[in-house]
């Protein structure tokens, strides 16, 4: 089992997020990229978008599937990691470090409380729901 | 499908070497192993190696072995040389496609065909049936379970494998195959493959299958050989132009519009689907199958629909990957003949987005090295 960032909250879409202050940081899990395999292609938002919890905000790509990615919390985007669209292998290298996505202003602290720990993230995994 | 999934010998070989398995049309089979484009790029610059034991094998033998073959297929297996392999398709009546096989000559009147995996059952009750309708000394056999195959393709894969065989390979021509002895066994070995890159193929007991896989990854470690599943054989092959059955062609398209008419022999006498493929033939077809690639960034899908200038959806991706050599889209797709000129836009939808894509020759990779004969889909 990979290492999942005990300060990072989990989504049961195979995302994290990371928040300093009143910003989050989100990627996908290690899990995530390894289901896809390579990854070849990201589509992120943009700048000032509002993002809305569980819903989708883009896609990535790899070489066998795709898949949308979904806000793991409600906010504005404040920064976006455009390098991806170039360096999509950052994915499969670094999920939970370089390969960061978006940053986004928390609208409402709440939302990510409801989120799991690194721990109900790797029990999650390990259930039936969440490993495959 | 509620039966187990069936197995090649290799199971258990590509579990212990790190495969992630999926289903493959009723075969547990491994989808890739270090990641798609590793093994990708391994077969393009080294040599990678396939478990292809899923395949099935009908033998026909017997003095009217190739009268049968001649019915049986559209290409011309007449001039069929010992030990010579022939890329062939079957047809119904109608001229839909039943399935694209390769054709052995092992011997005199000894005839070894190469058909899909998940194709097997029906080209078997096909095979079988035209068999008891047609007068003559043959017999036919379903050899599927009594064949493993293992495909070592790439560049060094014959400085890989002569250190295996006894064969002198360089003698082994394109599209040519000798039997020869390993290990106390009979094996064939082939220079064909579904890669567009030069190697080969080993048919062989599937008892021997894992000894064989083993050995092939020792005496190659120095060129770097790896083990490749599906994944990166269907990005090899699409590269390469290859086209899948299932996807690219079916029993409701004809060779002649799966641009294979170069497989079709109406001057060799009759064969099931021969009126229908010579109409196709003289009268053209409304729709071609075509290969693109896309402008813009992302990867055409299997069932994403094509469009023309217009708001009309004029056909479908059959076959669509990232390319790894191209580093972009590309595809395959059935549209009208007025959009398969070269050079011709098309757009494919793309999770809503309309993305621009250009109507390309294939193959769309074409290995550097000259001299060698390709396996083509253009006339």
């Amino acid at each position: 089992m990979a290492d999942y960032p005990e300060s990072y909250k989990y989504t049961k879409e195979h995302e994290w997020i990371s928040v300093d202050g009143d910003e989050g940081t989100i990627g996908i899990t290690d899990h995530a990229q390894a289901e896809l395999g390579d990854v070849v292609y990201v589509e992120l938002p943009a700048v000032g978008d509002q993002l809305q919890a569980g819903q989708p905000f883009g896609t990535i790509e790899s070489v066998k599937a795709v898949s949308e990615l979904y806000a793991p919390i409600s906010g504005e985007v404040t920064a976006i990691h455009e390098e991806l669209v170039d360096q999509p292998e950052l994915f499969n290298e670094d999920p939970h470090g370089a390969a960061w996505m978006v940053r986004m202003r928390v609208a409402d602290s709440g939302e990510i409380d409801a989120l799991m720990s690194s721990g109900d993230y790797v029990t999650f995994l390990e259930s039936a729901d969440g490993g495959h | 499908m509620s039966d187990d999934p069936k197995r090649t010998p290799l199971n258990q070989w590509h579990r212990d070497h790190g495969a992630k398995m999926v289903d493959f049309g009723g075969w547990d089979m491994p989808i890739q192993f270090d990641g798609i484009l590793a093994e990708h790029e391994a077969v393009r610059q080294r040599a990678g190696l396939f478990d292809v034991s899923h395949m099935g094998e009908v033998r026909i033998q017997g003095d009217d072995a190739l009268a049968f073959i001649q019915h049986l297929t559209t290409n011309d297996a007449g001039g069929l040389e010992l030990g010579q392999a022939q890329y062939t398709v079957m047809t119904n009546h109608d001229g839909g496609v039943i399935d694209d096989l390769l054709v052995y000559r092992l011997a005199d009147t000894d005839y070894l065909l190469v058909i899909n995996a998940a194709t097997t059952p029906k080209d078997v009750a096909w095979i079988e049936k035209q068999a008891e309708d047609f007068e003559g000394a043959f017999e036919v056999r379903n050899e599927s379970d009594e064949w493993a195959q293992l495909a070592l393709q790439g560049p060094d894969a014959e400085i890989i494998l002569s250190r295996i065989v006894a064969l002198d390979l360089g003698s082994i021509g394109y599209y040519r195959a000798a039997f020869t002895d390993l290990d106390g066994v009979q094996v064939l070995v082939s220079r064909t493959g579904y890669t567009g890159e030069d190697g080969f193929e080993v048919y062989l007991p599937p008892s021997q299958a894992p000894g064989l896989a083993d050995t092939i990854l020792d005496v190659g470690a120095s060129e770097g050989v790896v083990p490749v599943g599906l994944g990166a054989r269907d990005t090899l092959r699409l590269e390469a132009g290859m086209l899948l059955y299932g996807n690219d062609m079916d029993e409701s398209r004809s060779p002649v519009e799966a641009n294979l008419r170069w497989l079709t022999k109406p001057d060799k006498g009759d064969f099931i689907g021969k009126d229908a493929i010579v109409a196709d033939i003289e009268a053209g077809t409304a729709e071609r199958l075509v290969g693109f690639e896309l402008v813009d960034r992302g990867v055409p899908r299997h069932g994403y629909e094509l469009y023309g200038a217009d708001e009309q959806a004029i056909g479908e991706v059959t076959s669509g990957t990232f390319s790894p050599t191209l580093r972009k889209g590309i595809g395959l797709g059935y549209v009208p003949v007025e959009h398969t000129a070269v050079g011709g836009m098309l757009r494919v939808d793309i999770r809503g987005r309309k993305l621009e894509a250009r109507v390309v020759k294939t193959p769309f990779y074409r290995r550097p090295k000259p001299g060698k004969q390709h396996r083509k889909i253009e006339e």
